[in-house]
């Protein structure tokens, strides 16, 4: 148990290290965008495995807040991006 | 003793399928080289990663309310994780930011090249240094 939580812990931690990088080094919005989704569903998965492990479920609205903000953010990112054209 | 067991190696194994589809997504979005490919990176945690982990809460805590959130959240990412990538893709494609050496295949520069096409056969005839400027905007919305 205590083994595969830090093993779960390193993998959650790499991609979210991952896609920060790709955040702060993306050559274009779309990348920048993309990155940060990736990034709020890691969150959202480390939140969700901190309350299988515990086994509670105090954070679950958290969790739907969370996607419903990763979903408006991108496509109003999107959206902007298309209207713009040329950045 | 052993429902106990049981539950908790299942909690197990779905954190860590769920850790891995994180990390898989965190290194494709590190080593691949344009939009559209991250973006086929970065949709693999979205579903799988958080219906295995949902699962995990949901075996740990088996309540008819649990599941009822869940279900919800599950429903709601399901709906939302397609149109994401699809206005990102679109984006992508209108504002080139993808590289087309390493497309396979572009149906939609067919139609593309079809609409610009008919738009400049229908288009009333002008003076053609100021023609192109206005069209491109009218041609650029057809395939919006």
């Amino acid at each position: 148990m205590q083994i595969a939580m830090i093993v779960a812990g390193v993998f959650f931690c790499a991609g979210a290290v991952a896609a920060l990088y790709r955040v702060i080094r993306g050559p274009s919005l779309l990348d920048r965008v993309i990155a940060s989704d990736v990034f709020v569903v890691t969150i959202m998965c480390v939140l969700a495995t901190e309350m299988a492990f515990s086994s509670h479920t105090e954070t679950l609205p958290v969790l739907l807040v969370l996607g419903a903000f990763a979903f408006v953010g991108s496509v109003s990112f999107a959206r902007f991006m298309a209207k713009q054209d040329q950045t | 003793m052993t429902g106990e067991g049981i539950r908790e190696i299942i909690t197990v194994g779905l954190v860590l399928v769920s850790s891995l589809m994180c990390f898989a997504a965190g290194v494709g979005l590190m080593r691949f080289p344009d939009v559209l490919s991250r973006l086929h990176a970065a949709t693999k945690p979205q579903i799988l990663g958080l219906m295995a982990v949902t699962a995990a809460i949901a075996v740990n805590n088996a309540t008819i309310g649990t599941f009822a959130l869940l279900t919800a959240i599950i429903i709601f990412q399901a709906l939302t994780a397609p149109i994401t990538a699809h206005m990102v893709g679109r984006a992508a494609y209108r504002s080139d930011h993808l590289r087309r050496d390493l497309l396979i295949q572009d149906e939609l520069s067919v139609s593309v090249d079809r609409v610009e096409q008919g738009n400049v056969a229908t288009a009333p005839g002008g003076t053609p240094p100021e023609g192109p400027t206005q069209d491109d905007r009218p041609s650029g919305e057809q395939y919006s």
